[in-house]
């Protein structure tokens, strides 16, 4: 299936490169760049490229295009899916996927990817298993190892992979034994000109970060599961149980990772927890425009709004903001064009404002559009959709185990045309 | 490799491995990885010492993780195989040994390895691994050699018919860990042989779930396919679903079936593989949805379509590159079915952060959608599109509304008024666009909007873009009648710039020229004349040819012939109005889903979905016999490898999974059908699977694995690799002391027979008594580190009660505290590998009293310490013991001429010799007899010859022949050891050989 795979950082250098069945020649990519060339930005390179002799599949991440060579018909969400699998890997070892970071960790690349897949076909994905197979690089060990010159491949053979519970390892231990489950819900949205929603809908995640010895069987419970429109599941959830009796059950891997994802649809109606009033216009003559943005706290269900940000992708012709915010900070970079205004926590009594003239480069015709805003925002304490955990039961093991929920909103792809 | 060879150390120059020891692990493992050159030459040179010198250093790279020792070395093979052929070649006896390895995940990495050589000469010993391993006990083991079927494929096409066997019988597997792997290797191998997969077909629907993700996908993709091969189709031909009732789910299936007048009956089994599928929507892997969704697409029934719309939405909040295959899948499932996604239009709503390709996909999808009721809010939508800062995107959207008008006749004339505004924008691109999709949509409907034309001429001036220019021209000539006035004067003004303009302009000028002289010859002759002068002369050659060719046909003289007559009728024909449809319209002919859809041309190895059956084949291919389990009498086992885990992975019952895992032992059933491979072998292990039907798993008997015949040079090489690793693999914690004459003994260089290693035959007997038992007993534990407790053992030399591939040890503990210990005991969970059958446990030991015990330790015939933890109430203490390789062996009895007839089937790789000078005092026969049979626990053979000593006996784990003869020539003596176990002769060889040069009793 995939044949090869090939690094290739924002400046188009190729830094790594890995093959699973015979090599194939580097200059493959020369397509890539040929395609990456046209498309100018790095987010519009097609995913499929097709070459006379080869298909390559590409993603890019944390700008590094992970660049795939295929010989045969395969579904490409297959290899997609497994080149974003490769990359949460690397960001799951190295704590972040960059550039740096893989060639300062390139033995234990190299040593996930020949784990990862065989003959192009994956073998051990499951973050479980691999760091039983290859253990992770911490600043101790590498200390340790260079004393002691020992290696970082994992001293046991790992067994999880063996069982019918792949993704959890075995014997597992703690001395505080805890479970927390986060409740992340994003709200993706566009708001017209107007105010008014065109479009809105909740997509949820249920982040855990499991730590409880031995083989633990839970049952997580909602008060009000029959918000949830859409599920998907990490593959130790039990389908049956959920279709059945709506709840969760399942035997958790170890450590941290995404119990499920939902998603609640526009049908429903989502608040919106703030609202934007904004007048941007550019002049005919003089070369300026006017900007005045203010916001405002709308459904908030009587909690704070953090961590606010407004980011605005200003057109091309203008070149410089003089603004004045009455609360938070705001910076312009004239070279990505882009105004980014840092509010931080909405203050219901006092409404930040951002309020200047834009000068535009003399000469150029006004924008015919407005730039629309981007909203980012923080929500503590609060599921938007109005989801509630009801209980956590365990089973299978006699410990009591600390358990805690959390509940956070934030802002997906949230946008204010004008 | 890039980063590799950067990294890489020479190690010569790291000077002595001593020295090497505190060098960076990734210096150690770079050099262990990018074996370089100057190792190679000198394992490769002539002289002895040079390559004595190598495997020093190399041992020395290796010692600290004397464990992982293997695995690194798979690792470096994996890598270099194709591109260091020779090098690789020299390990396969080596992998051939480790196929056989007790654990598992050796054995499934050795065959992992041993497959990706890509040496055409190994074909016949990959063939016979993959055989092995396919009816191996570990259903990991299993995965491997169906992974490795792809790779011999692909390396010699013509295994196929022999590799397909082996697919069959692979596909009968029950487990979830090979299902996956094993369908694999039948797309890649065999994917036309449907008839493989009946009798499977209902466990692998039912496995699906269990399956891992990546084997999921390929399975439902396959599943696809033979489905369209064995059920009629679901589809009614005659009746079009209505498709909001078909949302009307409250009437079960069997009403809506009374309704029908000619009832469809779906397959129990098309039903079962829906059914089974269905939750898979709700995977976290994106390309199990997708694949799930096409399965739907192509099989289910119209109204049960709907259930994967939910699913495809929500791969949209993906990353970029999964919403670009799943937008290309539903753009061209919008076009056949509007009412699958219309309830979430609002989804494929365009953000100005989306990248290109897909706002244009988006673009296409609301396209698709539209339809008269919601076709104002699409349009209020477009009109924000229009306005964007992406160019290329507003221009698509323009398209985009071009086609919406000609498919929504009601919305013709508001589109093509709100395209008319766009013609005053500011922007080209978007006035160009605007000009190229009105031509479009005026040829559709001239007459009624003269005004528009008009509209246009006088814009014309404004506009610059070529194509935009180009196209106005072509309407003013093509509807030159509709606008009289206008279009000469047009006519007039660009034969002023005719030269400015741009190829295709000119070419748009000459036409316009024609048809107005055609039309109206006495205003235009004379530009239209000047025109053609002009054309003439002009650079460009089409433009010349173009010029002639139309005055030859517009200006009739003696020259031109008939066909100046039909001028008219030739360029004033009607011409057809240009379709505006979709680029999705022809992509169904592919199955969805698939790398030739997303290209839409069909990729290398695409497997065409056929069409549905007109009468179903028969279904009872799919029956399999169901024969009720027989329940055998329970057998309790011992696993020699982890149990916790091969216990667990049989296990798929859900409510099983937390419990089994510490369950030890389990009991056995089987099924009348695995009951016939019974006969052929004998079951070493039975195990319990748990799930409904029961099976029995028998584990291949390690048969030997014959060789092949290599050149001469061929095996040269691989001997030396070999005792490379043979001294990896034995020498760890001791210093390397082999004398040279061992290690290079003439006796390794003989023929390739020797690598044929053969079963132990059945003329010996097993079971006697050992010749001679050493009273001498090692510490285990001293009693200072003990805190008082102290133990030694001592190797009883009987055979084991508690297993046969046992070692039987016996242990004496005692107690020099004065208070007494309590609950001594081993700990459960500590043994490293090896099976060890523990004592029960001491309740009491009073104080400077001693107890014995005895246990026994399978040591896999190697010498590896066995580590576990002696425990106390209190305390636990870390203890190992250490087989002497004497002690690893069982007496065994056999006359001469079997002895001769065993050692002569165990030569070459299997038999290692050295001669040694003996002291006098050694020489009679009792006293060879008595160091002999001291250091091994052998059985002595009666010779004929009074020089000839003979001993034999057999390995306690995997029963090989070990055969010991030293034959007496004065003042020297040979000592000959045959045995399969390379490992363990050449250890036997130099302990006998330190035995027999000591002096002494």
């Amino acid at each position: 299936m995939i044949h090869s795979l090939f690094l290739i950082n924002n400046a188009g250098d190729l830094f790594l490169e890995k093959h699973w069945k015979s090599v194939i020649s580097r200059s493959v990519c020369d397509y890539f760049f040929e395609a990456r060339e046209k498309a100018v930005e790095p987010d519009n390179v097609p995913p499929v490229i097709r070459t006379p002799h080869h298909y390559l599949i590409n993603i890019y991440r944390e700008k590094i295009f992970f660049v795939s060579v295929i010989q045969t018909e395969v579904p490409p969400l297959f290899v997609i899916e497994f080149l974003h699998r490769v990359a949460e890997t690397f960001q799951d070892y190295f704590g972040e996927c960059s550039e740096t970071t893989i060639k300062d960790n390139v033995v234990i690349v190299y040593e996930l990817l020949e784990e990862m897949l065989d003959n192009g076909f994956p073998l051990a994905t499951e973050s479980n298993i691999l760091k039983e197979l290859i253990r992770p690089p911490t600043i101790l060990r590498s200390m340790v190892n260079t004393i002691t010159g020992s290696s970082n491949v994992g001293e046991t053979l790992p067994t999880g992979q063996l069982s019918n519970i792949p993704w959890r390892r075995a014997g597992v231990k703690y001395t505080n034994n805890e479970a927390y489950f986060d409740v992340v819900e994003e709200i993706d949205a566009i708001l017209d000109k107007s105010g008014t929603t065109v479009f809105a809908e909740i997509q949820g995640v249920i982040d855990a970060c499991v730590k409880l010895s031995g083989m633990p069987d839970l049952t997580l419970s909602f008060m009000n599961p029959r918000l949830l429109d859409d599920v998907s599941f990490h593959p130790c959830v039990r389908y049956k149980r959920w279709e059945s009796e709506r709840v969760i059950s399942f035997i958790p891997p170890d450590g941290n990772f995404q119990l499920m994802s939902y998603h609640i649809s526009a049908q429903n109606l989502v608040a919106i927890p703030i609202y934007v009033k904004q007048n941007i216009s550019f002049f005919e003559t003089g070369s300026s425009g006017r900007l005045d943005i203010t916001v405002g706290p709308k459904q908030t269900m009587g909690k704070t709004v953090e961590c606010l940000v407004v980011t605005v992708h200003m057109p091309k012709v203008v070149l410089s903001a003089n603004l004045s915010a009455t609360q938070g900070t705001y910076n312009y970079d004239p070279v990505t064009k882009i105004l980014l205004w840092d509010i931080g926590k909405l203050n219901p009594q006092k409404l930040p404002n951002l309020k200047g003239s834009l000068s535009l480069q003399s000469g150029a015709p006004k924008p015919e559009e407005n730039p629309s805003l981007n909203i980012d925002l923080k929500i503590q304490q609060l599921a938007i959709s109005g989801l509630k955990v009801n209980r956590l039961d365990m089973y299978g093991e006699k410990y009591k185990p600390f358990k805690g929920v959390k509940y956070v909103t934030k802002a997906g792809k949230f946008q204010v045309r004008t | 490799m890039l980063g590799m060879s950067a990294n890489s150390v020479s190690y010569n120059e790291q000077g002595s491995v001593e020295s090497g020891v505190d060098a960076a692990q990734e210096n150690r493992i770079t050099t262990l990885l990018g074996w370089n050159e100057d190792l190679k030459e000198m394992l490769e040179s002539n002289k002895e010492s040079l390559k004595l010198e190598a495997m020093k250093r190399i041992v020395g790279v290796f010692h600290p993780k004397i464990k992982n020792l293997k695995k690194l070395v798979y690792v470096y093979l994996v890598r270099y195989a194709e591109e260091q052929q020779d090098l690789a070649l020299l390990s396969i006896s080596t992998f051939q040994r480790a196929l056989k390895d007790p654990n598992q995940l050796i054995r499934a990495s050795a065959l992992r390895v041993l497959s990706s050589i890509r040496v055409p000469i190994i074909v016949p010993i990959m063939m016979l691994a993959i055989k092995e391993a396919a009816t191996d006990l570990s259903p990991y083991v299993r995965k491997t050699a169906a992974h490795a079927i792809q790779k011999l494929y692909s390396l010699d096409p013509d295994q196929k018919e022999h590799l397909i066997e082996v697919i069959e019988k692979l596909l009968k597997d029950k487990s979830t860990l090979v299902a996956g792997s094993v369908v694999m290797a039948f797309e890649e191998v065999c994917p036309d042989r449907i008839d493989l997969i009946h009798k499977n077909y209902r466990k692998l629907c039912n496995l699906l779930v269990d399956v891992e993700e990546w084997g999921q996908v390929v399975i439902i993709h396959m599943l696809t396919r033979y489905a369209r091969t064995q059920f009629v189709s679901p589809w009614r031909e005659d009746a079009v679903f209505d498709e909001n009732s078909a949302k009307a789910f409250y009437d079960s299936e069997e009403e809506r079936r009374v309704d029908q007048s000619k009832p469809y009956i779906m397959d129990p089994d098309h039903r079962l593989l829906l059914r089974n599928t269905k939750p898979l929507l709700q995977s976290r892997n994106t390309a199990v949805v997708m694949a799930v969704s096409q399965l739907y697409w192509h099989l289910a029934p119209k109204h049960e379509l709907s259930i994967i719309t939910k699913s495809l939405v929500r791969l949209l909040r993906s990353h970029r590159e999964v919403q670009y295959i799943v937008l290309q899948n539903i753009a061209t499932m919008s076009i056949q079915r509007k009412g699958m996604f219309e309830p979430f239009m609002k989804s494929f709503y365009v953000r100005s952060t989306d990248a290109t390709h897909i706002k244009t996909l988006k673009l296409e999808i609301l396209t698709n959608l539209a339809n008269e009721a919601n076709i104002s809010t699409i349009l209020r939508e477009f009109q924000t599109y229009v306005k964007s800062q992406d160019k290329a995107f507003a221009a698509a959207t323009i398209q985009a509304i071009g086609c919406c008008a000609t498919n929504i006749s009601e919305v013709t004339d508001t589109c093509l008024n709100g395209l008319v505004l766009l013609l005053s924008n500011r922007d080209e691109t978007v006035v160009a666009e605007s000009v190229v999709v009105i031509k479009k949509l005026l040829q559709t409907q001239p007459s009624q909007h003269s005004d528009i034309i008009k509209h246009m001429a006088k814009l014309f001036d404004n506009i610059t873009v070529p194509m935009a220019r180009a196209s106005i021209l072509w309407l003013m000539g093509e509807y030159c009648e509709h606008v009289p006035k206008i279009a000469p004067d047009v006519l007039r003004k660009m034969a002023k710039t005719f030269t400015d303009e741009e190829d295709i302009v000119k070419l748009q000028i000459v036409n316009l020229a024609a048809k107005l002289y055609l039309t109206n010859s006495k205003q235009t002759k004379l530009l239209t004349q000047y025109i053609l002068n002009l054309g003439k002369y002009d650079q460009n050659y089409d433009i010349r040819d173009r010029t002639r060719f139309i005055r030859q046909l517009i200006v009739p003289n003696e020259k031109s012939g008939a066909l100046s007559k039909y001028a008219r009728r030739i360029l004033m024909a009607p011409k057809p109005a240009p379709v505006l449809q979709s680029a999705f319209k022809d992509r169904d002919r592919f199955q969805l889903g698939t790398l030739s859809h997303t290209l839409n041309s069909q990729a290398s190895g695409y497997l065409e979905l056929s069409d549905w059956p007109a009468v179903a084949p028969d279904q009872s291919v799919r029956n399999v016999e169901v024969v009720e389990p027989v329940r055998l009498p329970c057998i309790y086992l011992v696993f020699k490898d982890n149990v916790k885990n091969s216990e667990s992975e049989e296990n798929s019952d859900d409510s099983n999974k937390s419990s089994s895992s510490q369950s030890e032992k389990s009991s056995s059933e089987s099924d009348s059908e695995k009951k016939k491979t019974l006969k052929n072998k004998k079951p070493q292990q039975q195990k319990l699977d748990s799930k409904d039907s029961t099976k029995l798993v028998l584990k291949g008997s390690y048969d030997a694995i014959s060789s092949f015949p290599f050149s001469l040079e061929c095996y040269k090489l691989m001997r030396v690799l070999m005792l490379l690793l043979l001294f990896c693999l034995t020498v760890s914690p001791v210093p390397v002391t082999t004398p040279k004459s061992s290690i290079l003994s003439p006796n390794l260089l003989s023929d390739l027979q020797g690598l044929l290693i053969s079963p132990t035959a059945s003329a010996l007997q097993v079971g006697v008594s050992p010749v001679f038992v050493p009273e001498t007993s090692h510490e285990l534990l001293h009693r200072m580190t003990g805190k008082g407790l102290s133990a030694q053992y001592r190797f009883t030399r009987q055979p084991c009660i508690y297993g046969n591939s046992m070692v039987s040890l016996q242990l004496t503990l005692s107690n020099s505290t004065d208070q007494a210990l309590e609950n001594i005991h081993i700990s459960e969970k500590s043994s490293t590998g090896q099976n060890i059958h523990r004592f029960n446990a001491i309740e009491r030991l009073e104080p400077q009293a001693s107890v014995t015990v005895s246990m026994g330790v399978d040591f896999n015939d190697s010498t590896q310490a066995a580590n576990f933890q002696l425990c106390t109430k209190e305390d636990e203490f870390s203890v190992s013991i250490q087989p002497a390789v004497g002690e690893l062996l069982l007496p065994i009895t056999m006359s001469e001429a079997d002895f001769t007839k065993e050692q002569g089937k165990l030569v070459g790789m299997n038999e290692s010799s050295a001669t040694i000078t003996m002291t006098p005092e050694n020489v009679s026969s009792q006293s060879v007899n008595r160091k002999v049979v001291s250091v091994a626990n052998l059985g002595v053979i009666p010779s004929g010859q009074e020089n000839i000593y003979r001993f034999s006996g057999k390995t306690v784990s995997s029963g090989s022949l070990v055969l010991v003869s030293v034959v007496l020539k004065d003042p020297d003596a040979v000592i000959t050891i045959n045995t399969e176990k390379t490992v363990m002769g050449s250890m036997l060889l130099r302990q006998v050989k330190t035995a027999l040069t000591n002096s002494g009793p």
